[in-house]
């Protein structure tokens, strides 16, 4: 059953690349983004189409550590060495880069793929704080909403802004009631699935397709047609990855715990539950862009208080034992909150966090598989 | 009945049997070797037993030829430690390539861990390369590190650095013993910030072939100014809490 959805979804997959070639031959344009804090809508509200480009393959990281440091995130060498090497199909679509000031590593890179790309960077704020740090954003968006104007000859009026909101709210409602299918005990479609679901879905250019396959999929789970698939049924321990986004290709922790007899139930990160959110219908499109997303709580904000307060509603209604907080070796700000996340996890619940740091290499993996068996050991 | 625990590690294999009570009846151990488990199949079969399990880096393996099941070297040894100290909390191993601190709550389960293996400071294969280039018996090294009046402080933490900046310093005439001592100490310093991440108080039960060192045992309960307790034998820790797991266990 899990087979016939996944070579359904690649179907959609193959399709894409078509849909994308036939879009820019009819003048639409490609904007590639990097970031959850950078908002789709606007793209989509000029009749772009917003692809991302955040790079979970190994592959392309020796191209790009011809001229980044060997020292950086994988994901940072990942998403620039599929740049250099042209071995990205969607980048090379791409139009337009939208950039963001996430974290020293990225917005370091982006001023060398300016080289090979248009690339705007917005320039995220330091902070949430709403006096100082959203006027900011506010301009910052208004500037990108400029620049999709004067790069698609669109001009974006507000029912354009709006229309985006409502579908993009809806794309990320029908990623949310797939994720949440996982709540149930036993739960019904395994971590490793869903990832590459969610994954894959971001890619397409067709969003109402999209939205309809993930409610299809939803549907389905519900019934538990994926239950016999599903590793221990379903009712191994279950275990909430935090941290760092992890793709196709980035997976391999979710592999792991998997083989080691647990499940991945829920993630708490910008590929699953961080894009859980929806922009405000009711105000002004512009103000309710701005402040959702710089909402988004991610670990370049200080404080990020937000992601505390997802994990503690996250662990109760998904019923989780366990939690794995995964950082990309160079990612100073994960790696550096792992110790106040663990700490806050032991004191409103009775297990600790596991805090593993690795890389997108495979050459890690028996001291990983050793760390998680004695973590689940533990639990 | 027997129940055995055999530990399978990068250096060396043990391999231990309790009765019925928890005692020991028998310990083996031979090198790991370039075939683990052609030694690790010799081994076993010089023992009786009923129900065994396997830990240590090259469990899997063992669990696929001989469908047993496995522990991590982490539960075993909180487990081994408590069976000669019942109210161990802290627990340090340096094995021939890999470190950990464990850290237990007060019912003997792991609390939290920290391991090095990927890095070959501050484990027996630093201490046997160090010793070799000066010239030492590994069984001697920490005896002759002892006999230093001062130390000469190392200031490389990889072992590939540290083995030419030995090298250098001999070549200057330097005293092997006070190279030693530096060695010595820095290999005990990057254990102590690793037991800190996990436990910053009480007794430390150290365990694993570097435990056997005398100077690190010195240096160690110096610098963190907490007892050390070195079981008589630290090798089989990890075999023996092994076998007291399949005994509750199987």
């Amino acid at each position: 059953m899990t087979t016939e959805i996944l070579n359904t979804l690649q179907q959609i997959t193959d399709q894409n690349l078509v849909d994308i070639e036939q879009a820019k031959a009819e003048g639409r344009s490609v904007v590639g983004f990097y970031c959850v804090y950078s908002p789709t809508e606007i793209a989509v509200a000029a009749g772009a189409i917003p692809l991302p480009l955040c790079g979970t393959r190994n592959d392309p990281i020796a191209s790009a550590e011809e001229v980044l440091p060997r020292n950086l995130c994988p994901l940072i060498k990942s998403s620039y060495g599929f740049a250099v090497s042209d071995t990205c199909a969607f980048f090379r679509s791409a139009d337009l880069i939208i950039g963001d000031t996430t974290c020293d590593g990225k917005k370091k890179m982006f001023e060398l793929l300016a080289r090979h790309k248009t690339t705007h960077v917005l320039q995220l704020p330091q902070n949430q704080d709403t006096e100082l740090s959203l006027p900011l954003w506010h301009t910052e968006l208004y500037r990108f909403k400029d620049l999709m104007e004067t790069q698609t000859g669109a001009t974006i009026k507000e029912e354009n802004l709006r229309a985006a909101i409502l579908l993009m709210n809806r794309e990320r409602q029908a990623k949310k009631a797939l994720m949440d299918v996982n709540m149930s005990n036993p739960m019904l479609l395994s971590g490793s699935k869903l990832l590459e679901i969610l994954f894959k879905i971001g890619f397409l250019a067709d969003k109402e397709k999209g939205i309809s396959f993930i409610e299809a999929v939803t549907a389905a789970a519900k019934t538990g047609v994926f239950q016999q698939e599903v590793p221990q049924q379903g009712k191994g321990k279950r275990i909430l990855l935090t941290g760092v986004p992890v793709g196709l290709g980035s997976d391999k922790v979710i592999k792991i715990v998997e083989q080691c007899g647990a499940n991945v139930v829920a993630f708490e990160n910008c590929t699953g539950y961080k894009q859980a959110f929806s922009v405000d219908e009711n105000k002004s499109p512009m103000t309710a862009l701005a402040e959702q997303y710089l909402s988004t709580p991610c670990s370049v904000m200080s404080p990020n208080t937000g992601r505390f307060d997802l994990l503690k509603e996250m662990i109760r209604d998904f019923s989780v034992d366990g939690v794995i907080d995964l950082t990309w070796q160079a990612c100073h700000t994960y790696n550096v909150e792992a110790y106040q996340i663990d700490e806050m996890i032991q004191s409103n619940f009775s297990f600790p966090t596991l805090h593993l740091e690795t890389d997108y290499a495979e050459s890690d993996t028996e001291q990983l598989r050793v760390r998680i068996e004695a973590y689940l050991e533990m639990l | 009945m027997k129940f055995a625990g055999i530990d399978i590690g990068s250096r060396t294999i043990e391999l231990v049997v309790v009765d019925d009570q928890g005692e020991i009846t028998d310990s083996l151990q031979t090198d790991t070797g370039f075939d683990p488990m052609t030694n690790a199949k010799q081994l076993v079969s010089k023992i009786g037993y009923d129900h065994i399990i396997a830990t240590g880096y090259g469990r899997n393996l063992f669990e696929i030829s001989f469908d047993t099941p496995t522990v991590t070297e982490i539960k075993a040894h909180a487990k081994g430690a408590r069976k000669y100290f019942p109210d161990a909390k802290t627990i340090l191993d340096i094995g021939g390539q890999d470190s950990k601190a464990i850290s237990m709550l007060d019912d003997g389960r792991v609390r939290q861990f920290e391991m090095n293996d990927r890095c070959a400071a501050g484990t027996g294969k630093f201490m046997e390369i160090m010793a070799k280039t000066l010239g030492f018996d590994i069984e001697n090294f920490g005896k002759e590190a002892l006999l230093a009046e001062d130390k000469l402080c190392i200031s490389s933490m990889c072992t590939v650095f540290a083995e030419s900046e030995v090298t250098s310093l001999i070549a200057k005439g330097h005293n092997p013993q006070e190279i030693a001592l530096g060695l010595h100490t820095s290999v005990m310093s990057r254990m102590v910030g690793m037991i800190n991440r996990v436990s910053r108080h009480g007794a430390i039960v150290f365990t694993g072939g570097v435990a056997k060192n005398r100077c690190i045992q010195k240096l160690l309960a110096e610098k963190s100014g907490r007892e050390v307790i070195v079981p008589e034998d630290p090798q089989l820790i990890g075999a023996l809490g092994a076998a007291l797991l399949a005994r509750e266990t199987l």
